[in-house]
């Protein structure tokens, strides 16, 4: 490929996207929201029918990617990737552990090249916009394309409020509220959208690493939602909770889909099945295959896949 | 058969062995013993600080410029005012230069330098910074502000060589404490959109705040009763001065000046002002611990 075409994205040209002057809310000429993803035109189509939604004024956005490759040093984890993630679905990624599902999916907001001589290859599409473009803002790209890790970790010198708010708050220049009253209604909508608010309504002020595990997660779920992005990105969001919060986070995933594209990695294939519209299977850095969950699990095209999804490896 | 084994043989199969024991003993007396030796400096220090310095304290002590008077017994020698309010000068503006630049240099090896080559030089600098002897701090001070400028001693000058004394102890605790920041921590900000500065002012540092006053406080505790840079760059004089730029008296050349003494009553006010210096770093230890305790909570 053209290193022009799909410029290379180094950790050491991110800090000056960081520059506070270019996420400024005023200038509405080149707002980064806009870079990232425009409204689609309609010389570009999209072949990702948007899925009707309860909640019509917000809906998730497409994500695209082409050719994607992702390195760590020299060492090549993601070797070139096609796959589509439809707007207002569940995508689960399965694959055995170190098969790059992880990475691939990191490279989606742009957090793969956090990591010291890590970067990507190739166009990870927004809609329709591509988020390793030239003029891209890293910090607008995160907005717009939200995550969720692992271990919950919400912020340890902060209350629950705090947590959730610090979405607003540390991307001002987004679409923070000014006011105060503003800002309870923005975290109060942000932790009833992760079924928090309920359990924690009369203990917004105490810690937020107070939380149970469970409650941890859909907090940070919660501060992710806060900000109003159009894709969450999960990576093994579960994998340290119990079966009960599994469980809550599952259904919550069902709901979050009518307003934002999810996209979860998960080790569990269960999991997949229960939640995933459509699956795609990894390994070794490849994308082997990818279809709705219920024919991937019961018909799968391709052998390697019936082997992993029947238990024969991985 | 076990099962039919006598119960002391089934313990036996577990017993320590009396060569174990013995080993034991051995380096448990040692590590005691070691611990021990350790410690008897110390409690002898605070035991002839409190014997010496205890006597020397009066009101007049704390609230009276010395006098140079030493001659005449009948005249009264003063008290320590001037050095204690020039040390809380001089080490707090020390502090304001040092400690904003340190954490600064810190946070620059932790989140931007990491194992580049000029961020592994800065290290290597600052080590070898912390190893220069205090005087040499004073030193180059004194060439280039007093001797260079041709001007004379001043606070500011003192305050700049302590300045330089902290600023290595201040890097190195502080970049300890970052590193110590979980990782997932800062990720979990930037994949919510956060500005990098943001990440660093907002959760990166206010995370690691309680763990830095410790280093911070060493840094101030340690400029506190250095001599030997202010020797040359602001001392000394007797009366209190709050300008900065003029000469300043401070704890650590009070007492330098008074053991040299031949009269004994100045020699106890070196006692004196001694145990102010201890006494003032341990107030300051627990003002800080409990303010950085109180942060943590909140």
């Amino acid at each position: 490929m053209s290193s022009d075409a799909m410029p290379s994205q180094t950790a050491d040209a991110e800090p000056a996207n960081v520059e506070p002057a270019t996420v400024e809310p005023d200038s509405q000429t080149d707002s980064p929201r806009e870079q990232i993803a425009p409204s689609p035109a309609p010389q570009a189509p999209t072949a990702t029918p948007r899925a009707p939604s309860a909640n019509a004024a917000k809906q998730g956005l497409s994500v695209t990617l082409e050719k994607l490759h992702a390195f760590y040093g020299d060492a090549e984890q993601v070797k070139g990737i096609d796959l589509e993630f439809r707007a207002n679905e569940v995508t689960a990624i399965i694959g055995p552990s170190g098969c790059g599902k992880s990475t691939m999916v990191r490279c989606i907001n742009r957090m793969h090249e956090e990591i010291p001589g890590a970067h990507a290859e190739g166009r990870v599409l927004l809609d329709d916009a591509d988020v390793y473009g030239p003029d891209v803002d890293v910090v607008a790209v995160r907005r717009a394309i939200g995550m969720v890790f692992q271990k919950p970790n919400p912020f340890p010198t902060m209350s629950v409020f705090d947590n959730v708010a610090a979405g607003l708050r540390l991307s001002a220049g987004g679409r923070a509220g000014r006011g105060k009253a503003d800002m309870h209604a923005k975290v109060e909508t942000a932790l009833r959208g992760a079924g928090l608010w309920d359990e924690v309504a009369d203990r917004l002020s105490e810690p937020g690493a107070g939380l149970s595990g469970g409650q941890q997660q859909r907090l940070c779920i919660a501060r992710s939602l806060a900000v109003e992005p159009e894709v969450i990105l999960m990576d093994e969001p579960c994998s340290a909770l119990d079966p009960i919060a599994t469980l809550k986070i599952e259904e919550l995933i069902e709901e979050l889909k009518q307003r934002v594209t999810i996209v979860i990695v998960t080790h569990n294939m269960q999991q997949a099945a229960r939640v995933a519209d459509r699956t795609a299977f990894m390994l070794s850095g490849e994308l082997v295959e990818v279809g709705p969950t219920q024919e991937i699990f019961t018909k799968p095209s391709d052998s390697r896949t019936e082997e992993y999804v029947t238990g024969k490896f991985g | 058969m076990n099962a039919q084994a006598p119960a002391a043989a089934q313990f036996a199969r577990f017993a320590v062995s009396p060569a174990r024991r013995r080993k034991d003993r051995l380096a448990r007396a040692l590590i005691t013993a070691g611990t021990v030796i350790a410690l008897i400096p110390l409690v002898l220090v605070v035991y002839y600080l409190l014997k010496k310095g205890l006597g020397s304290w009066s009101w007049s002590f704390f609230s009276t410029d010395p006098t140079g008077n030493t001659f005449f017994k009948t005249s009264s020698i003063g008290g320590i005012k001037s050095a204690i309010l020039g040390t809380i000068e001089i080490v707090a503006l020390a502090s304001v230069i040092a400690i904003p630049i340190g954490i600064g240099v810190a946070v620059w090896l932790v989140e931007y330098g990491r194992q580049s080559w000029f961020a592994q030089l800065v290290r290597f600098f600052v080590d070898v910074l912390t190893g220069v002897p205090s005087i040499v701090f004073g030193l180059f001070i004194y060439i280039v502000l007093v001797v260079g400028t041709g001007s004379s001693y001043a606070g500011y000058k003192g305050s700049l060589a302590l300045s330089l004394l902290m600023l290595p102890v201040v890097i190195r605790s502080a970049e300890v404490i970052l590193l110590l920041i979980p990782g997932a921590l800062r990720e979990s900000a930037l994949a919510l959109g956060a500005p990098r500065w943001k990440v660093i002012f907002r959760i990166v540092l206010p995370t690691a705040l309680p763990g830095m006053v410790t280093g911070i406080l060493l840094a101030i505790a340690r400029a506190a009763g250095e001599t030997a840079p202010l020797l040359f760059t602001a001392a000394t004089t007797r009366n209190t001065d709050f300008n900065l730029s003029h000469f300043m008296n401070s704890l650590p050349v009070q007492i330098y000046n008074d053991v040299t003494s031949p009269t004994t009553s100045v020699v106890n006010r070196a006692w004196g002002a001694a145990l102010t210096l201890v006494v003032m770093i341990l107030l300051l230890n627990l003002i800080a611990r409990l303010v950085s305790r109180r942060s943590r909570l909140a």
